[in-house]
C-alpha cells in the first residue's frame, strides 16, 4: 500500500494522490473527441492505398452529390492555402534534403496513407461514406521499402522530386578513431536492427477547430503534446496570424512522442474552418492512425568496441542507417542524431565515430517515439557489451565495472562532449544485484543447462544512462534544433490566499497538475490543496514549450519552483513594511514571515496576498503584486541512470519467452511523487519490453503496413506482462535546484536490452549469439534452429 | 433502451454501434473508442450486467436492454464528499495509480467490474488474465493490477493485501 501517513505541510518527496483522477474515473473527460460545437461540421480524409505513385486526376464531384456533404476539396483545391509545407524544425546538416510536405498531396503520393482529398458533412458517417465517391487515377510508381538498397546505385526514388534517397548524412568522430581500433587487442563488431515501431496512445487523434466568431481568433482542439509549438507551427504553415490563433490540448489520452508534431489533419482543419466559417472535426481511427501517425525506431546499427589486452574500452565505432520515412516530420532527422551522445552510455573510452545516414523510403514518417535516439543507442551498446564479454570470456558485470565512469570521477565529460553532472553505477548496481538475487540465479541457470531442461534461464543486464530535460537552449542551437529548451511558469497569489500556477508544459498522463502543486505548496508554505495547476491552453498558459524528452519536471518542475522564489521574495518585502523590520530579519518558514528573535511578529503569506490586493499599505519601491513569472533554461541536461536485471525462461522447444523477474534500480535524481514515479517507470518498462518481445511494424515489398490495426500490431496486455519490481538510489542532478533528473523514458531506454540480453544468456550454450526483435516464438526457434545447423544464428 | 438509470428512445440507423449511440445520441462521452477491431477494451461497459465492447455490439442488438456506463457507476454523493460515492474500483484506480492519462480507465473498470463479479478474490494472474482484453499503454498494468486486487479485498469486506503472490 502506498505510505499516506506524512507530515501534513511537507509535500516534495512524498506521495500525494492525484488531483488529476476525479473527472478521468467518473467519465466526465475532455477528449478532443467529446467537444461539440453549434454547427459541427466533420471531416474525412482520402488516403492514398498505394505506397507510391503519380496522382494524375482527383474528382470529388461525384462526392459533393452524397447525402449530408457540405464541401469536398483536392490538394489542387487548398494548394493555394499553404504559407508552406508541414514544419521540420530540425534540418540537421545545411545541405538536408526535405521534401515539400503539403497537408493535401496534390501529384504524387509518397506512402500508403498519404491524403489526397478531404471530404466534409454533416455527421462523420456521411463524411466517410462521401470518400468512397472520390475518383482518385493513380499511375503506380516503384515503391523504396528497403533502406539500404534506398541507397545502391540504379535504386527508384522514394520522391522523384529528389535526385537521391539520402537526406543527410551527418558525422561527428571525437579521439583518434583509427588509432583506437588499428592498435586494439580486440574488436567485437555487430550488426543490430532495430525494428520500427508505432506509439499507439490509447487516444486516438482528434483535432476540432472553430473560426472566428465575435472576434478575430481561431480555436484549435488538439489531442497534442505541443499546444506552443502547435500554435506557432500552424501559424506560420497555414498563413493565419498567431495572435488570432488559440491552441488548446484538453484531456490528452497519451501521447509517448506520437503527440509531439504538426500533422496534416491540424492544418487542414484550421483552413477548412475558416474557409467554410464553420466548425470541423476530424478523429482518426486506429487503423488510420497506424498510417496516418509517425512511427519510431527503425535503424539498422553498425557497431563496433575496440578493446585493450586488459579489456577497457579504446573506442567505438557507430555506423546508423535510419529511416526517415517518406517525409521529415517536426523533429524527424534530429531523432537518430540524440544517438551521437549516447552510444557511449556510461562507458569511459577514448575515441567514438558517429556516422548516420537519413534514408527516404515510401513509408509513413518516423518521429519521436518514448526515448526518441537514446533506446536505440542504449539498445546497441548495452547489446554489443554483453557480446565482447562473451567473446572476451569475463562476466557482463566485470567488463561493465571496468569500464564505467565511477562514482568519484563525476562530473565527467564524456568522450562525445557532454558532462554528465552526476552519478553512482556502482550503488544502483549494488542494490539492483542484491534485490535480483543475482548469484542465486545464476546457480540455477548452470544447474538448469547441466540438466538439459528444455526451458532455460537467462538473465539480462542494462546498466544504462540518458540525457534528458530537453534542453540547454544553446547546445539545442549548436545541433540546429530550430527552437529552444526553456520553460515558463506564472505564479499568482489571489486575494484569498490560494494560488494558481501557470505551466507551459502539456501532461497528458504524467501528473504535473499534482507534481507541481506539491512543489508549489512547499515553496510558498501553502496547502496543496489550495494550489491549482492550468495548462494546455494558449490563452491561458501564454508561453511554453510543452512535454516530450522527459523534460517537464527538470525544466517545468525548475520554473515553478523559481517563480515561486520570486513570490516569496516580494512577500518577504512586504512582509518587512508591514512587520516594519529589516528585510534581512525576516526568516519564511511553512508560509509564515517572522522577524528573526521575535517570533510573536509574524504574518502569513495568505496575509500579505490580501494586503497586496487590497494595496492599501506596501513598499513604495514595489508594484502592488507577488505574481510571478519565471523561464528558465537548463545548464545541462539531466542524466538519470539505473541498473536492470531481467530473468527470462526461454523453451527451447516452442521458442516462447516468459519474464519470471524483472527489477529495475534506477537513480532518476530527486523524487517529488514516489508513487508517480513509479507509475512512470511503470509504463516505461511495459513499451521497453514490448519492443523486445512483440511489437513490431511490418511493411510488404509493396510498402503496404501488413500491420495495420491492432489485431496484427501486438500491443500487450496485462497477461502478457509480467510484475515490475522497482526500487531507486538518489544521486541529485546538480543543473537545476530540485536535484531532479526526469523519469518519462527512463524505463523504456534500458528495458529492451536487458530483455534481449536475457534472452541470448538463456540460449548461448545453444549456440545462439544474436536475437531479431521482437524475440517471438518464431524468431527465437529459428534462431535456436540456425544454431543447431551449425550457421551463425 | 435503459442507460445508467434513465430510458432512452431512438430510432437508429441499422449499422450504428452502441458505443456511437451512447456518444453520439445520449452524449455519454466517458465510454471511449481506442481502436476499430474491438481489441483495446476502450468502449466497455455492462448490457444486461456482463461488460461487451460497445464498438462490438449494435445499437439495435441492444434494444431493450439494460446499459450500464463509467458514468452510472458512482452514487452521487449529496454532502459535497464526491469520493464518497465512487465505486470501490473508482477509489482503488485512485488510491494505487491505476490510471496515467485515464484513457482505458472507464473500459478498464467496467472490465474489472465484470471480473470480480465473477471472481470476488482473485489472484494477480488471474485478474492479469481477466483483463487481456483491455489494453493500456501508460501504466504497464502493475497498477491497475493492485487496484483490482485492492478493490476486490474491501467488496469483500477484507483487509487490503496486494502484495505480489498473495
Amino acid at each position: 500500500m502506498t505510505a499516506l501517513d506524512t507530515p501534513p505541510t511537507l509535500n516534495v518527496g512524498v506521495t500525494r494522490l492525484r488531483k488529476e483522477d476525479a473527472h478521468l474515473v467518473t467519465g466526465r473527460s475532455n477528449w478532443t473527441d467529446n467537444i461539440t460545437l453549434t454547427g459541427l461540421l466533420h471531416v474525412a480524409l482520402v488516403r492514398s492505398p498505394m505506397a507510391h505513385a503519380k496522382v494524375s486526376n482527383v474528382d470529388v464531384s461525384a462526392a459533393l452529390e452524397q447525402p449530408g456533404v457540405v464541401a469536398a476539396f483536392t490538394g489542387a483545391d487548398l494548394a493555394d492555402n499553404w504559407a508552406g509545407g508541414l514544419p521540420c524544425a530540425w534540418p540537421v546538416t545545411p545541405d538536408m534534403k526535405s521534401p515539400t510536405h503539403l497537408p493535401l498531396a496534390t501529384d504524387e503520393v509518397r506512402y500508403v496513407g498519404d491524403a489526397v482529398a478531404v471530404v466534409v458533412a454533416r455527421t462523420r458517417p456521411q463524411a466517410v461514406d462521401a470518400t468512397e465517391h472520390v475518383v482518385v487515377d493513380y499511375e503506380p510508381l516503384p515503391a523504396v521499402v528497403d533502406m539500404e538498397a534506398a541507397l545502391a546505385d540504379g535504386s527508384p526514388l522514394a520522391d522523384t522530386s529528389l535526385d537521391t534517397n539520402k537526406s543527410f548524412t551527418w558525422q561527428k568522430i571525437d579521439g583518434e578513431i583509427d588509432d583506437a581500433f588499428d592498435g586494439a587487442a580486440h574488436v567485437t563488431t555487430r550488426r543490430f536492427i532495430n525494428q520500427r515501431l508505432i506509439p499507439t496512445a490509447i487516444e486516438p487523434r482528434s483535432v476540432v477547430c472553430a473560426p472566428p466568431r465575435e472576434t478575430r481568433e481561431t480555436t484549435l482542439w488538439s489531442a497534442t503534446q505541443v499546444p506552443h509549438i502547435l500554435r506557432l507551427m500552424l501559424a506560420l504553415t497555414c498563413g493565419v496570424p498567431e495572435h488570432e490563433l488559440r491552441v488548446v490540448a484538453p484531456d490528452v489520452g497519451g501521447g509517448f512522442g506520437s503527440k509531439l508534431n504538426v500533422y496534416a489533419e491540424e492544418a487542414i482543419c484550421l483552413v477548412l474552418a475558416r474557409k467554410l466559417g464553420k466548425p470541423v472535426k476530424w478523429t482518426e481511427t486506429r487503423s488510420e492512425g497506424y498510417q496516418a501517425t509517425i512511427h519510431g525506431r527503425d535503424q539498422i546499427q553498425d557497431v563496433s568496441l575496440a578493446f585493450n589486452e586488459d579489456n577497457t574500452i579504446r573506442g567505438m565505432r557507430v555506423e546508423l542507417h535510419a529511416d526517415m520515412g517518406a517525409y521529415l516530420q517536426l523533429v524527424t532527422p534530429g531523432i537518430p542524431i540524440l544517438g551521437a551522445f549516447m552510444f557511449n552510455s556510461i562507458y569511459k573510452m577514448d575515441a567514438l565515430s558517429f556516422t548516420c545516414h537519413g534514408v527516404f523510403t515510401n513509408k509513413t514518417p518516423t518521429d519521436a517515439y518514448r526515448g526518441a535516439g537514446r533506446p536505440e543507442a542504449t539498445y546497441a551498446i548495452e547489446r554489443l557489451i554483453d557480446e565482447a564479454a562473451n567473446e572476451l570470456g569475463v562476466e557482463p558485470f566485470e567488463l561493465r565495472e571496468r569500464n564505467w565512469i565511477k562514482h568519484e570521477e563525476f562530473p565527467y565529460t564524456t568522450i562525445a562532449g557532454i558532462e554528465y553532472d552526476s552519478g553512482n553505477y556502482e550503488a544502483a548496481t549494488a542494490k539492483a544485484r542484491e534485490i535480483f538475487g543475482y548469484d542465486d540465479l545464476r546457480a540455477e541457470q548452470a544447474q538448469r543447462r547441466g540438466s538439459g531442461d528444455p526451458v532455460q534461464l537467462g538473465i539480462g543486464i542494462s546498466t544504462f544512462t540518458e540525457m534528458c530535460g530537453l534542453a540547454p537552449s544553446r547546445v539545442l542551437g549548436s545541433l540546429s534544433y530550430g527552437a529552444g529548451g526553456w520553460e515558463h511558469a506564472s505564479v499568482r497569489m489571489l486575494p484569498s490566499g490560494k494560488v494558481e500556477v501557470i505551466t507551459g508544459t502539456s501532461p497528458h498522463g504524467q501528473g504535473h497538475v499534482t507534481s507541481w502543486s506539491q512543489i508549489a505548496a512547499d515553496a510558498l508554505g501553502v496547502a496543496y490543496e489550495d494550489v491549482e495547476v492550468r495548462h494546455g491552453d494558449t490563452n491561458v498558459a501564454h508561453k511554453g514549450m510543452d512535454t516530450y524528452g522527459s523534460r517537464s519536471l527538470v525544466v517545468g518542475g525548475y520554473a515553478v519552483q523559481v517563480a515561486c522564489d520570486k513570490v516569496v521574495a516580494k512577500a518577504k518585502k512586504v512582509a518587512a513594511h508591514l512587520l516594519e523590520a529589516a528585510e534581512d530579519d525576516i526568516e519564511f518558514s511553512g508560509g509564515t514571515f517572522s522577524v528573526s528573535g521575535s517570533p510573536d511578529a509574524n504574518t502569513t503569506i495568505q496575509d500579505i496576498s490580501l494586503a497586496v490586493f487590497a494595496a492599501h499599505d506596501y513598499p513604495e519601491d514595489m508594484e502592488p503584486s507577488l505574481d510571478s513569472d519565471a523561464t528558465v533554461d537548463p545548464e545541462n541536461f539531466s542524466y538519470p541512470h539505473g541498473t536492470h536485471l531481467c530473468a527470462t525462461e526461454v523453451d527451447t522447444e516452442t521458442g516462447r519467452v516468459t519474464i519470471r523477474r524483472y527489477v529495475a534500480v534506477d537513480d532518476v535524481g530527486k523524487v517529488i511523487n514516489p508513487q508517480i514515479v513509479d507509475g512512470q517507470v511503470h509504463g516505461g518498462l511495459a513499451q521497453g519490453i514490448a519492443q523486445a518481445l512483440y511489437e513490431e511494424a511490418v511493411y510488404d515489398s509493396e510498402g503496404n503496413l501488413t500491420t495495420g490495426s491492432l489485431l496484427d500490431y501486438y500491443v500487450p496486455s496485462a497477461a502478457d506482462l509480467p510484475h515490475f519490481e522497482t526500487d531507486r538510489t538518489e544521486t541529485p542532478a546538480t543543473s537545476n535546484p530540485l536535484g531532479v533528473k526526469g523519469v518519462g523514458e527512463a524505463g523504456t531506454i534500458a528495458s529492451t536490452p536487458a530483455v534481449i540480453n536475457a534472452v541470448v544468456d538463456a540460449l548461448r550454450h545453444l549456440g545462439v549469439n544474436d536475437m531479431p526483435m521482437p524475440a517471438s516464438p518464431r524468431n527465437v526457434w529459428e534462431a535456436l534452429q540456425a544454431a543447431n545447423n551449425g550457421g551463425a544464428a | 433502451m435503459n442507460v445508467d438509470g434513465e430510458t432512452h428512445s431512438d430510432e437508429v440507423e441499422p449499422r450504428l454501434l452502441l458505443v456511437h449511440y451512447l456518444r453520439e445520441f445520449l452524449g455519454k462521452t466517458g465510454t471511449n473508442v481506442g481502436c476499430d477491431t474491438s481489441n483495446c477494451g476502450a468502449c466497455t461497459v455492462h448490457l444486461d450486467g456482463r461488460s461487451v465492447k460497445s464498438c462490438t455490439v449494435l445499437a439495435v442488438q441492444a434494444d431493450g436492454g439494460d446499459i450500464d456506463t463509467i458514468e452510472g457507476l458512482a452514487e452521487f454523493s449529496s454532502n459535497g464528499d464526491e469520493e464518497a460515492g465512487w465505486h470501490p474500483l473508482q477509489r482503488a484506480f485512485h488510491t494505487e495509480h491505476g490510471l496515467q492519462c485515464g484513457y482505458c480507465t472507464p473500459g478498464m473498470i467496467m472490465a474489472a467490474k465484470d471480473l470480480l463479479s465473477e471472481n470476488p478474490d482473485p489472484t494477480e494472474d488471474e485478474v492479469r488474465h481477466g483483463l487481456e482484453g483491455n489494453l493500456c499503454r501508460c501504466t504497464g498494468y502493475v497498477n491497475i493490477v493492485k487496484a483490482v486486487r485492492t478493490a476486490a479485498a474491501e467488496m469483500r469486506g477484507d483487509k487490503v493485501d496486494t502484495e505480489v503472490g498473495a
